[in-house]
């Protein structure tokens, strides 16, 4: 059994239709990378299955419960939410809080983890993303791409299934992408199941494991990585690769 | 000015500062934590749309807002002993303060609050938060560092503000002074001599407001990466 099923995810702001109907499957240990022109409704599908907005219509099964996307109560958010872990495109750490502070919080608070505890669990994530000799820092004191190797470690520390990444390298300075994206490659290597949504193609071949193409809110190719990337079935999906430099 | 002016203001100086602080100082101050009470509540009220209590939050500020506070303090003293209560001056006056100073505050926090960025909300829940703790360890603290700056202003103005209770029979700095004017004719001096007072006082929490936003601020340094926010 697959670890998340999303069926007909439909979504729209006004009379903008941002998401058509979308399925997806993710099996437990996948990597998928979601590409696609900007506008497609790539960030909108990750936010509408961790509840950060709420969708139309659509149904999603998260380790066998069934969850309805459109109409979920406050229980069963924070059921799902335990399953998961997110990364957003500008970070969002805790700017009053200490990076250590940062990864304890979740523990802490939300899961009253004693703080010895949650602080021995936090420094040890923090070395998976090399982060830990920077643990007393406030956030404004680092660069954008450690600021999102905390917010790596922040999301691990839950223990989540499965981690949404919302286009995590895209708000950093190119020489600042190579040490986030090293981050998420040696993650994905540890068998984190991952969906990723992305502009960086390189990680999308060399890292996923699977790709789904998005445009106007449709999927429209999905595949395994090396398929998509040899062998496009769609022409749209041969265009767009074309226009990325990534030769069919 | 002569001799026997500069005596006098030597002689009043204790005896307006006493008043000063035994009673504006410990007016100001218990007031003013009433009042931040009262305004952060207030504003979380409006900020997270608590239906009925926030429409009844409006109400509160627009009356507050729409009044004069010298008559706020006559309504409250008047108010109180028609109803029964056998509240002193000094009572009544600190409940007035409050209340008036904690719709102005409440306006100033909720505008913080919702300066807040959404995405810290977010990220809260996204590891699992709830609401309350997500206001309390990451949003209330937020605000309260961009509040300072406003709350100072607030804590000066309610300083000056306390003057006023001299017409409730409140025995603070100023009632002392108009006493002292009163009966030796020197109403200029005097009043001069109590604006220093008044400003010396203020200029103490001006100093105050100074450290506290060098300390809130501590985690928008950017002692090590210049140029990086």
């Amino acid at each position: 059994m697959a670890l998340l099923e999303v069926k007909g995810l439909k979504k729209g702001f006004g009379d903008l239709k941002v998401l058509e109907s979308v399925d997806l499957t993710v099996e437990k240990g996948d990597v998928i990378a979601v590409l696609g022109p900007s506008g497609s409704g790539k960030t909108t599908m990750l936010r509408c299955i961790n509840f950060l907005e709420t969708a139309d219509a659509g149904t999603m099964t998260m380790d066998g419960t069934v969850y309805d996307l459109a109409n979920a109560d406050k229980k069963e958010i924070a059921a799902l939410r335990r399953h998961t872990g997110f990364v957003f495109q500008n970070y969002n750490l805790f700017s009053n809080k200490t990076v250590l502070s940062n990864v304890t919080l979740g523990l802490t608070s939300a899961r009253k983890m004693p703080k010895a505890e949650a602080k021995e669990k936090a420094m040890k994530m923090l070395e998976k993303v090399g982060m830990a000799d920077h643990a007393n820092y406030y956030p404004a004191q680092l660069s954008g791409g450690q600021q999102q190797r905390v917010a790596i470690a922040r999301s691990l520390a839950t223990d989540p299934e499965i981690i949404y990444f919302d286009e995590p390298t895209s708000a950093l300075d190119p020489e600042l992408t190579g040490e986030v994206l090293e981050t998420m490659k040696s993650l994905a290597e540890s068998g984190m199941t991952m969906v990723v949504v992305t502009h960086e193609m390189s990680f999308a071949k060399n890292v996923s494991t699977h790709v789904i193409f998005m445009e106007n809110g449709v999927v429209v190719e999905e595949g395994p990585s090396k398929e998509f990337f040899e062998n496009p079935k769609e022409e749209r999906t041969r265009e767009f690769l074309r226009m990325e430099n990534i030769d069919a | 000015m002569s001799a026997d002016t500069l005596k006098l203001l030597a002689e009043s100086f204790t005896k307006i500062l006493i008043p000063g602080l035994a009673m504006t100082v410990p007016l100001t101050i218990i007031s003013f934590i009433f009042a931040v009470i009262i305004a952060v509540i207030v504003a979380v009220i409006q900020y997270a749309k608590v239906p009925v209590l926030s429409q009844i939050a409006r109400v509160y500020i627009w009356i507050i807002r729409g009044t004069p506070l010298l008559v706020q303090l006559m309504v409250g003293y008047y108010g109180s002993s028609a109803l029964g209560f056998k509240a002193s001056g000094f009572t009544v006056a600190i409940i007035v303060f409050a209340i008036n100073e904690g719709a102005y505050c409440a306006e100033t926090i909720r505008g913080c609050l919702e300066g807040v960025p959404k995405g810290q909300l977010e990220a809260g829940y996204c590891v699992g938060m709830n609401y309350v703790s997500i206001m309390w360890h990451v949003v209330l603290p937020q605000a309260f560092r961009t509040a300072v700056p406003a709350l100072g202003n607030s804590l000066i103005s309610m300083v000056k503000d306390t003057s006023l209770a001299s017409n409730i029979t409140v025995a603070e700095m100023f009632l002392a002074t108009r006493q002292i004017a009163g009966r030796t004719y020197q109403f200029l001096p005097l009043y001069l001599e109590v604006a220093l007072i008044y400003l010396l006082f203020s200029t103490f929490i001006s100093y105050i407001q100074r450290l506290t936003e060098k300390r809130l601020g501590r985690f928008d340094k950017t002692s090590e990466n210049e140029g990086r926010s």
